[in-house]
């Protein structure tokens, strides 16, 4: 079948509701390694409404970038890397798309203009020899067609939206000549510069000390209140999580654990990885109080090419139950409305029986 | 108590950028006169955003780094200005456990030559069998296996890894560790692992730690007192608990609202401070936050505030007492 069709399955009023901007089913996505097949991301399903924002967390390897990447096919190409699943994302054009089987070209053109994202480290994403406007303004070029000129002028707008002083100047200097919060602030400027409905951001302020961080949180939110887009947002900071999710989505060993509003994950968490990772965070009001351990999760993350029959978190858990834990994957039940769990004892868990 | 560690005036200049060819380079005040003392037993904590010199002071501490100006006395004799030999005996009483678990560990080492390093410099006349009877002792200190004392790096995850650097700065037995940032690449549930295990050796080894972190719920956690660093100077020194109910010094203040609770129900007014640091090379005159400050007066850029004790055991550098800030923890 032409691509063609294979797009315009998305566009199919079932797929996608009036307001959502991405629907994600069933992705997996599995590396070829020389170990073997590591399946990175199994069975994640979510969606993202306009002007939603969507907290990923989650232990280290968990598979959150992957995600991320994914959904934006910025993984390898196969056979190093096989993405099976459907993306649907809405473009400006309203237009349904899945990404999964999108043609590189067109992928190319969702990229930027559709969904953009930013990562963690700016320094990476940033071309060193190359001044910061001539790189927002190439952004902004190949998506708008706007000449040179009316390039660096936006890109000047862009840089003062996000709060650099000094726009035009700044606009001469290079990322090296940057700190990194004011990188964080371009590359924002550079994934804003097409007005994209979708902001994948990848530990965008984990690198950053608190006040700048702040400063960051603060301008993603006054953004998003001005272009209403969806943002998925990854970070391993819950008190980020709190203050900027909507909803959220834990992961371990690949898989969505739990998933619900931000306030009933925070208030009345079902998973004990994530009750585990909640108390795990030592309290600000308790500081100086006395040092009560804290109470961490022992052991670690499971070994992603020899993961554990059943529930992978079963090696950690303080509830696992042997023969009942570990003979099958536990199935992603709805708990609550809108609130999912991966976990056979949820229910007698939250009935307060441990 | 006795102070085991008293720093007096400390300063540390790098040499900065040229500013144009021919010019001479600029200088870099990374340490610009700290002062403080640990004392035995006690835990204290150095706060403060990238750059302000937190490592600095921890490597001239450690004398890894000459100092520039200052004084540093441990266990009462001074060190500052000792030769490499007389260092000797002091460098084996004082460790350092380091940030990144995936870097300071040579990947081509085994458990035994890593953790046993220490050993080879201070104590090399010791046989293989005592040397490997040591290292197996400071891995169980860590709640790592004796049967991991062949294997390699690669092999451990990122906290085990933290784990293998304390049990290397712990083989000596040392009064002081420094700890620079030990657990702020690794995962929640493992930085608290690491975390109760810094404090549980701290009791049974009565160790004295000199913390450096930027993660404040991190260091309200673990301290008895803590020291907030800014451009190089320290501009606020109190107990934990007073540090964080009643802080005295703006800079503080803003640092404390700018942490993110987790907590959805939480909502509350922050101070987001505007810009960046200033740069080292290029200090404000006067109170060194002045330029991000909310209350500045023009008598700020005067002179740079002293360090002044406002209450027992605590001490602030601003020239302003008629302020009242406000803490997100509340009075206890
Ligand atoms: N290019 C690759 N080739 C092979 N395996 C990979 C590749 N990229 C990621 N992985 C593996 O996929 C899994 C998920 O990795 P991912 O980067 O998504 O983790 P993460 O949740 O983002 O972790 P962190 O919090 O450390 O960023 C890990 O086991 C990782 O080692
Ligand atoms: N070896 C060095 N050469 C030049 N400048 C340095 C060196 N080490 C640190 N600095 C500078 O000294 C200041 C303090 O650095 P550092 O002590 O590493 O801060 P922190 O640990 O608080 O992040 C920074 O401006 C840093 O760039
Ligand atoms: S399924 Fe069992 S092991 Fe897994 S989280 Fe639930 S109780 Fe724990
Ligand atoms: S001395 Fe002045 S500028 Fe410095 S912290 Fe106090 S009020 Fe602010
Ligand atoms: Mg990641
Ligand atoms: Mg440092």
């Amino acid at each position: 079948m032409m691509p063609e069709a294979v797009t315009d399955r998305g566009a199919l009023p079932a797929a996608l509701a009036e307001d959502e901007i991405l629907a994600v089913r069933d992705l997996s996505i599995a590396f070829q390694t020389p170990a073997g097949r590591l399946a990175a991301v199994q069975d994640v399903s979510f969606t993202l409404r306009r002007g939603e924002t969507l907290a990923l967390v989650g232990e280290s390897g968990s598979g959150k970038s992957v995600t991320s990447l994914g959904i934006l096919r910025l993984t390898p190409r196969a056979p190093f890397c096989r993405i099976t699943g459907q993306v649907l994302l809405r473009g400006r054009d309203g237009r349904v798309r899945d990404l999964v089987a999108l043609p590189e070209e067109a992928m190319r053109e969702v990229r930027g203009r559709d969904a953009a994202m930013v990562f963690q480290e700016p320094m990476t994403s940033l071309n060193p020899v190359h001044r910061v406007g001539e790189q927002v303004a190439e952004a902004i070029r190949f998506h708008e067609g706007l000449g040179r000129r009316a390039a660096l002028t936006k890109a000047a707008e862009l840089l003062e939206l996000v709060g650099i002083p000094d726009p035009r100047r700044r606009l001469a200097s290079y990322p090296h000549e940057l700190s990194g919060g004011m990188r964080q602030r371009v590359m924002i400027a550079m994934a804003l510069s097409c007005e994209p409905q979708l902001l994948i951001a990848d530990e965008p302020t984990t690198a950053l000390d608190v006040t700048i961080q702040a400063q960051i949180l603060d301008l993603l939110r006054r953004l998003q209140e001005r272009t209403r887009m969806a943002v998925i947002f990854i970070t391993h900071n819950l008190g980020v999580v709190a203050e900027i999710a909507d909803r959220v989505m834990v992961m371990y060993a690949g898989r969505v654990v739990e998933q619900a509003p931000v306030r009933p994950l925070f208030g009345a968490p079902l998973m004990p990885y994530t009750r585990g990772l909640l108390r795990s965070v030592p309290r600000l009001d308790l500081a100086g109080l006395g040092r009560e351990k804290l109470a961490a999760i022992p052991g670690t993350v499971p070994d992603p090419l020899d993961p554990p029959p059943g529930c992978s978190f079963a090696p950690r858990c303080d509830h696992v139950e042997p023969g009942r834990c570990d003979a099958a994957l536990p199935g992603l039940d709805l708990a609550r409305p809108e609130h999912r769990v991966r976990c056979v004892r949820w229910a007698e868990l939250a009935g307060g029986v441990a | 108590m006795t102070a085991l560690l008293e720093v007096r005036d400390l300063r540390k200049w790098f040499a900065g950028p040229r500013p144009g060819p021919f010019r001479p380079r600029a200088k870099l005040h990374a340490v610009d006169g700290v002062s403080f003392d640990i004392q035995r037993g006690e835990v204290l904590s150095l706060v403060g955003e990238s750059g302000s010199g937190k490592t600095t002071v921890g490597r001239t501490v450690l004398r890894l780094a000459r100092p520039d100006g200052g004084t540093i006395r441990f266990g009462g004799t001074e060190i500052t200005s000792l030769s490499r030999d007389a260092l000797r005996p002091f460098r084996r009483r004082m460790q350092l456990v380091f940030q990144d678990p995936y870097a300071s560990l040579n990947p081509k080492m085994t458990v035994e030559e890593i953790v046993g390093a220490p050993l080879a410099i201070h104590e090399p006349a010791i046989g293989t069998a005592e040397r490997r009877r040591r290292v197996e002792e400071a891995l169980s200190l860590v709640g790592l296996l004796p049967s991991h004392i062949g294997r390699y790096p690669h092999e451990f995850s990122g906290g085990q890894r933290q784990r293998l650097g304390i049990a290397r700065a712990l083989i000596l037995r040392p009064e002081l560790l420094i700890a620079d940032e030990p657990v702020s690449a690794l995962d929640v549930s493992v930085q608290a692992q690491v975390v109760n295990l810094m404090l549980e050796l701290k009791e049974r080894l009565g160790l004295t730690i000199l913390f450096i972190s930027h993660d404040l719920a991190v260091v309200g956690h673990i301290s008895d007192r803590i020291a907030v660093m800014y451009l190089g100077r320290l501009v606020e020194v109190a107990p934990t608990r007073a540090l964080f109910t009643a802080p005295r010094h703006p800079y503080t203040e803003a640092l404390l609202s700018a942490v993110p609770i987790p907590d959805p129900m939480v909502r509350r007014e922050r101070i987001v401070l505007t810009g960046d640091v200033p740069s080292p090379l290029n200090p404000p005159s006067g109170c060194p936050f002045r330029t991000r400050c909310r209350y500045a007066l023009p008598a700020c850029a005067e002179a740079p505030p002293a360090l002044r004790e406002m209450a027992p055991g605590h001490w602030k550098a601003c020239i302003r007492d008629d302020i009242a800030l406000a803490s997100p923890v509340g009075v206890a």
